[in-house]
């Protein structure tokens, strides 16, 4: 980490470099996006941005249950509650008694409400509010490197998955008539999506961790054709985004998750408007 | 496997098809054979069990009886390669997929926005040139008219090339000029590749234009044969007429 802090501060001409977690989030930004970018486009393909904002209000309960059972490290229960939740979601959605904004509303509530609950007892809630808003320059070396790891896991079983899952996008029954498991693939992508976006969340925030993931994807979507478009604009986006969003927050001195989304959502205006232009 | 196919001989075999759904018998007993190298028409009035006969040889729904391949020389095999056009296909329009890219990602697991393989690119050239859609490779799915969707479906139905194409009501809905096209298709690739066809269709004027053989379902089969002897058959007029004259009364 040190190289990298001496290399950045030596070839960046900007006063942020000088500051380690300036860096830091630079450099965490520089792997967040990206996959953010990335698993944006499948989200919004399937029709899952409500599906990804549940998630991220589930991990009130994460934080909660790892209080409760005692676990030091809160990101292993927020992990673990996310995934068990984004299993049963897909599972509940596929059996298809109810409609799935309906299903998926009732999880985002309950898991609300049974965290808000676990966490306020005694009046301690106030300690775990930051989890509402996120601070990216609060990353560290060792969580950097945990980041880089799930990065290379991540795009690895991307490669394996995407064909398949955009098969599922255009139309499931299709898939199944070609004897692509669906169920399978939809369960390994919600599974990837609960881990990175229980990962980032601490920096990102349970308020905003869902405009990240989606707006980039919604925004390429208005202006691509194919596929390749589609996946290069929303990487693009994401990453222009984040570190624009990275330097306006430094400069201005406003919370940095907020900027960035609100950069990205005033990507999404534009290319909208540009699509109906179009 | 064309030339295999080529004899005429082969055919599928549709052995007492049966399902079951709380309580009520959708299907009971349905036998027929699919030959090679023709087109047979499965018709029958709404709530027949086209749908869930479609969805039995598609292996989709829980049922009794079999559904195999017996080669000219006998050979069976019981898991056959089914190609499948959809009756409408439901999907979100505004989806940044192309034509090439749709039909790509049924070829290969490596992720079609990174890496097009040349040999893939020349095989959906030709597959997009034998349902007449060269032109429609960089257009997105969405953008598509239903004419050139069912057509673009074809050609992905016909990758691999199956044993039996199944045609679910392909062109309802589709004008006049895109339908006559779509049949154009079917008819090149029913003489050209000698596969066996199958084709759910409420239009019998299309039936008795294109079918070699119709097959006439209510629950069960009611009557097969040469599209002429079953529309003259005592079975076809009281499924069809006396409908028709039911909705007269009413």
């Amino acid at each position: 980490m040190n190289l990298i802090y001496e290399f950045m501060s030596s070839v960046l001409p900007f006063s942020w470099a000088d500051y380690k977690f300036m860096i830091n989030a630079f450099v965490a930004v520089l792997l967040i996006a990206p996959l953010m970018g990335v698993l944006g486009t499948m989200a919004v393909n399937n029709k899952m941005a409500f599906f990804s904002d549940a998630l991220g209000h589930s991990a009130f309960t994460g934080i909660a249950l790892g209080v409760l059972l005692g676990i030091k490290n809160e990101t292993i229960s927020l992990i673990a509650f996310g995934v068990f939740l984004a299993l049963i979601i897909t599972r509940v959605k596929n059996k298809g008694r109810a409609s799935s904004d309906t299903v998926i509303s009732v999880f985002s509530s309950t898991s609300i409400a049974l965290g808000l609950l676990v966490l306020s007892y005694g009046g301690g809630f106030s300690k775990y509010s930051a989890y509402l808003v996120g601070d990216i320059l609060s990353v560290t070396g060792n969580e950097i490197l945990c980041l880089l790891i799930t990065f290379v896991v991540v795009i690895i079983i991307w490669c394996f998955i995407y064909n398949k899952l955009l098969v599922i996008s255009v139309n499931r029954e299709l898939a199944a008539s070609r004897g692509i498991k669906t169920t399978v693939y939809e369960n390994i992508f919600v599974i990837v999506v609960a881990v990175v976006v229980m990962m980032s969340i601490k920096w990102v925030g349970i308020l905003l961790i869902n405009s990240l993931l989606i707006l980039p994807a919604a925004a390429a979507r208005n202006i691509a054709k194919n596929s390749r478009q589609y996946l290069s604009f929303s990487v693009l986006i994401s990453v222009a985004c984040g570190i624009a969003g990275l330097f306006t927050s430094f400069y201005c001195d406003t919370s940095a998750g907020a900027t960035i989304v609100t950069i990205s959502a005033i990507v999404f205006f534009a290319t909208y408007v540009f699509r109906k232009n179009k | 496997m064309a030339s295999e196919n080529g004899c005429g001989l082969c055919k599928i075999k549709v052995d007492s098809i049966g399902v079951k759904k709380g309580g009520e018998i959708l299907l009971s007993d349905v036998s027929f054979h699919l030959h090679c190298g023709e087109l047979t028409a499965l018709i029958g009035v709404n709530g027949a069990g086209k749908t869930t006969l479609v969805k039995s040889i598609l292996g989709e729904i829980h049922h009794e009886g079999s559904v195999s391949f017996e080669s000219h020389n006998g050979e069976k095999i019981s898991n056959i390669t089914i190609g499948y056009v959809p009756q409408h296909l439901d999907f979100d329009r505004s989806a940044p997929v192309s034509v090439e890219d749709f039909l790509l990602v049924g070829r290969t697991n490596s992720p079609v926005c990174f890496f097009k393989n040349k040999k893939l690119k020349k095989e959906i050239d030709e597959a997009l040139e034998i349902v007449g859609c060269k032109e429609l490779k960089g257009r997105s799915l969405g953008s598509l008219s239903g004419g050139e969707l069912q057509r673009v479906m074809l050609a992905n139905a016909l990758y691999p090339l199956p044993e039996l194409l199944l045609l679910d009501e392909p062109v309802s809905g589709v004008d006049v000029a895109g339908s006559e096209k779509f049949y154009e298709v079917i008819r090149d690739l029913k003489q050209n590749y000698h596969m066996a066809i199958a084709m759910v269709s409420h239009d019998l004027g299309i039936v008795r234009d294109f079918a070699d053989k119709v097959v006439l379902i209510n629950k069960s089969v009611l009557k097969s044969g040469k599209a002429e002897d079953v529309f003259n058959s005592q079975e076809f007029k009281s499924s069809f007429y006396s409908l028709n004259e039911g909705e007269e009364k009413q």
